[in-house]
């Protein structure tokens, strides 16, 4: 019996998790400049608004940048701090792993906050730099999150046997260790890439003049006329998470299948 | 390879290593939050900051009404939503890990994430849609017939802002109880109804014990972040739900009192830091063996 | 071939090797045995490099081996998990150690082959790693092991993970590997039958030490403690006391069984002295009406039986002992089981006992 309530509420939370989301596409072809029901009427006018907008192809530029680098950036020092706290026991490890974890706890504006402090006590410009920063130390707790259950899984004869067999550390790490972790930095890179790309409060405090797309989306928030635009661009921006996360499902069940692990759902 | 050294082999592999993020994010945190900590000692006059040591921030963060009220909403909120969040996080999670067949598991997981990868501005500003005067909500409302004027207090209020943060932390909290429910061995639930349990008391002395670490995790993931959330307040608060971290944005921008907000900031932080760690206090025992996060 | 000197390991306070030295001779098949914690895999893996050592010396091939890491070391191992790489196949993986060598194509393939082949997994090339059973994966293990022409080829417990009837194949089929190649093996196993089996040489351990050292069937017949006699099969330990040492001859006087002139060559002041006399089960036989064969015969009265198809254990209670020493008899075709009860009389020889000189 407690199995169909909970059946039943499950249901209901998939969909109260989802409304708001469902209502981007609607809103985005709705034929009117105010968003409220009554609905009036299909339209591509709003997407074709977005082909024009000059200013959201250098946010999104801007963006994609920031958001590849801060992946890259995160997922190697999380391959670092995982593989260091996974496999040795050194003084002082504790410590040094929660400090670096804590960013994933911390309130964003007090990251951004105290961030913009220092940029602006030292002198520096306000660049995608400084954001990139910012993102790579919030994104790599996350990172280290999932590449420490990767590392975990990983048989530590296999590095052995290759050093018994002749490679050098370096080759070891090429030939070995990377091809067997390489489901949890396929996910890494990707969860990395999401969270910078979406990131609003630290972008918010520390870009200068090259703004960020959830920035520039909030530039464009307080515009009435804006604003179905901007339920286009959500919409597209959707679909890519939706594709991008997809993509990464697949690509990680690949390869967890080909290495013959267990399929625990990527969650970490 | 001869001589027993302090740090051996192994110590050495692993200090180095670590070494790099570690200074990261000691160079980007530690130092910052420090600087921080020096700035709201300091006074702010229009563009000149002078560096004598003063407790005056603090005093105002403290004693002003509108700060202490701001501050005081703020941590109520993030109660508030905490509970909600987790609470509703709970049975779903339950669903996921015991119900849900196997095979099922994994796309559920996926499911259950892809909301959190849509803007979070986006998602937001959608909620004002939703909760707005002519919006959703009360369009339905009214098409049906429930009511025949559009209900006024579901936006610009604090109710907005619970409801809308609970909304968007719902996936980072059902991931961590679900990961510590999947750890739950089920041959333990096994025994206990050999041993004469039913279902529900199954529940009570095996499940819900052991999946405690999950739910601590989930409160801490869900409760510190959102004493500081800025961008909710803003959009579906209206002045009755503002939040501290809209007056710190203030600070820092218009009101060009930098070291106030610093002030302001830190006092959040460790008005957060001290109640989670109470919290953990108050459920250590639950976290002896795989700890959270 | 290895010379091990001296060895001294600790885990923090952790002392897991104690002054363990032993020389293993170039081509004989040396095997490690004790319980799990005797240091048998650390003294293994010090040998192969992945542990440092803290004092004492290690040399292979006349070299020390002091600095020197795994990879540059004249051995390759087989480890307990096998380690077969899952992303490569089984070819990749027997290749695996070749890169270093840039041979071509057509040479990496045929020494492949001809690795493979002397495993017995011809043909299984292609096939992907996670196909593959635990005995196959274990040859595999071996052929990459081999193809690089080790000195000393190191075993850690490689047949632990198989099923028993697999485990006895894989034995004799390590046994004729080992003699056909003439590499030195150097086997790490908690089994002892496995260990008296396949090596020519037995080291067994105890808490980081080497308690005894010698062929399977010194160790076997000529224990030097309880505890390495009680290590191998079972042996009734009785207590017995000296009445005089020489010639190698010693006089002794067992509980239960009387007076008995072993054959052990040991110093005359042990003269007086109570020590522990060990009696393997198999080696006292319970005699029939008309049997008179033996040195010695004693009788006593049958309390226990275990049948156990080969084999028939019997517990016998002498007269002057509380304890029922275990006899083991062959289940012939006419031989018949005795009841309990039965009044038997045991025969023994005089060298069937041996001294085990620790308390």
């Amino acid at each position: 019996m407690s199995k169909r309530i909970l059946t039943i509420f499950m249901v209901v939370f998939v969909l109260f998790l989802y409304a708001p989301t469902l209502l981007l596409p609607i809103f985005a072809f709705n034929d009117s400049t105010f968003i409220a029901f009554p609905l009036s009427g299909f339209t591509f006018d709003w997407f074709a608004s977005l082909g024009a907008a000059v200013e959201l192809r250098g946010a999104a530029i801007n963006s994609l940048i920031i958001a590849s680098i801060s992946a890259v950036t995160a997922t190697t020092l999380a391959l670092l701090a995982s593989s260091a706290t996974v496999r040795y026991r050194f003084p002082g490890k504790g410590i040094m792993i929660g400090a670096i974890m804590v960013p994933m706890f911390l309130p964003e504006i007090v990251i951004g906050v105290s961030l913009l402090t220092v940029v602006l006590l030292a002198g520096f410009q306000l660049s995608i730099y400084t954001i990139i920063m910012g993102h790579t130390l919030i994104c790599t707790p996350f990172s280290i999150a999932i590449l420490r259950s990767s590392f975990q899984q990983l048989d530590p004869s296999m590095e052995e046997a290759s050093l018994d067999l002749g490679e050098s550390r370096f080759s070891t790490f090429r030939r070995v260790t990377l091809p067997l972790i390489m489901p949890g930095v396929i996910s890494s890179l990707l969860i990395a890439f999401t969270i910078s790309l979406d990131e609003f409060v630290i972008a918010f405090f520390l870009s200068g003049t090259e703004p960020t797309l959830p920035v520039y989306i909030w530039s464009q928030l307080r515009f009435p006329r804006k604003i179905p635009s901007v339920m286009a661009l959500g919409t597209l921006l959707l679909l890519l998470s939706i594709c991008l996360l997809t993509l990464s499902e697949i690509f990680r069940r690949r390869s967890a299948r080909r290495l013959g692990q267990k399929d625990n759902g990527g969650a970490w | 390879m001869s001589l027993r050294t302090r740090l051996d082999q192994d110590a050495r592999r692993g200090l180095s290593q670590i070494s790099l993020p570690f200074i990261f994010v000691m160079l980007l945190l530690a130092v910052p939050l420090v600087i921080l900590l020096a700035m709201s000692f300091w006074t702010q006059d229009f563009l000149t900051l002078d560096r004598t040591p003063t407790l005056n921030n603090f005093i105002e963060a403290w004693s002003e009404p509108i700060y202490r009220t701001l501050m005081l909403r703020s941590l109520k909120i993030s109660i508030i939503v905490t509970f909600v969040t987790v609470g509703l996080a709970y049975p779903a999670a339950y669903y996921m890990s015991f119900i849900a067949p196997n095979n099922r598991k994994a796309f559920l997981v996926f499911l259950i994430t892809i909301p959190f990868w849509t803007s979070y501005l986006m998602r937001i500003f959608l909620w004002k849609v939703i909760l707005g005067y002519n919006g959703v909500i009360n369009a339905s409302l009214m098409g049906i017939g429930l009511i025949d004027k559009p209900l006024d207090f579901i936006l610009y209020n604090q109710l907005a802002v619970v409801l809308t943060l609970s909304h968007a932390w719902l996936p980072f909290a059902v991931l961590p109880i679900f990961v510590v429910m999947e750890k739950v061995n089920r041959t333990y639930l096994e025994a206990a109804q050999d041993l004469g349990d039913t279902p529900f008391w199954q529940f009570i002395r095996i499940t819900l014990p052991l999946s405690m670490p999950g739910v601590v995790a989930a409160t801490l993931i869900v409760f510190v972040p959102t004493i500081g959330d800025y961008v909710t307040p803003k959009l579906v608060g209206g002045p009755d739900g503002l939040m501290i971290a809209n007056l710190i944005e203030l600070q820092f921008k218009k009101a060009n009192n930098a070291p106030l907000g610093a002030a302001l900031a830190l006092s959040a932080m460790f008005l957060v830091t001290a109640v989670a760690a109470i919290f953990v206090w108050l459920n250590r025992r639950y976290l002896k063996a795989e700890g959270a996060a | 071939m290895i010379e091990l000197s001296n060895i001294e390991k600790y885990y923090g306070d952790y002392h897991a090797l104690r002054d363990v030295s032993c020389q293993i001779k170039k081509g004989e098949f040396f095997s490690l045995l004790g319980p799990s914690g005797s240091g048998k895999t650390t003294l293994l893996r010090a040998i192969a490099g992945f542990e440092g050592i803290d004092s004492g010396a290690v040399m292979i091939g006349g070299q020390s081996m002091a600095g020197v890491p795994p990879n540059k070391r004249p051995t390759n191992m087989v480890f307990q998990s096998y380690a077969i790489f899952p992303h490569m196949n089984v070819a990749q993986n027997v290749a695996y150690g070749l890169r270093a060598q840039r041979l071509s194509k057509t040479q990496t393939a045929e020494m492949v082959n001809k690795s493979l082949d002397k495993v017995g997994l011809a043909g299984y090339g292609e096939r992907a790693a996670h196909a593959l059973s635990g005995g196959q994966r274990q040859r595999v293990a071996l052929a990459r092991a081999l193809i690089l022409k080790p000195k000393v080829l190191l075993l850690d417990e490689p047949l632990s993970a198989l099923d028993r009837k697999l485990r006895e194949e894989m034995q004799s089929e390590l046994r004729h590997l080992q003699r056909s190649l003439g590499i030195t093996f150097v086997l790490v196993t908690h089994d002892q039958e496995e260990a008296l089996t396949m090596s020519d040489r037995v080291a067994v351990m105890f808490e980081g030490q080497i308690a005894q050292l010698g062929t399977p069937q010194s160790l076997y017949k000529r224990p030097t403690s309880k505890r390495v006699a009680q290590f191998f099969g079972s042996m009734n330990i009785l207590k017995a006391e000296v009445r005089a040492a020489q010639n190698g001859v010693v006089i002794t006087q067992i509980e239960g069984l009387g007076v008995a002139e072993i054959p052990q060559d040991l110093a005359p002041d042990i003269q007086g002295s109570s020590v522990c006399v060990g009696v393997r089960p198999e080696l006292m036989t319970v005699l029939d009406d008309d049997q008179d064969a033996y040195d010695k015969e004693t009788p006593a009265v049958v309390t226990d039986i275990e049948y156990r198809g080969e084999l028939t254990y019997y517990d016998v209670k002498f007269e002057g002992l509380d304890t029922p020493v275990v006899v083991s008899m062959r289940n012939t075709t006419n031989r018949e089981i005795k009841k309990i009860g039965q009044q038997v009389r045991i025969g023994w020889e005089n060298a069937s006992a041996v001294l085990l000189l620790d308390q």
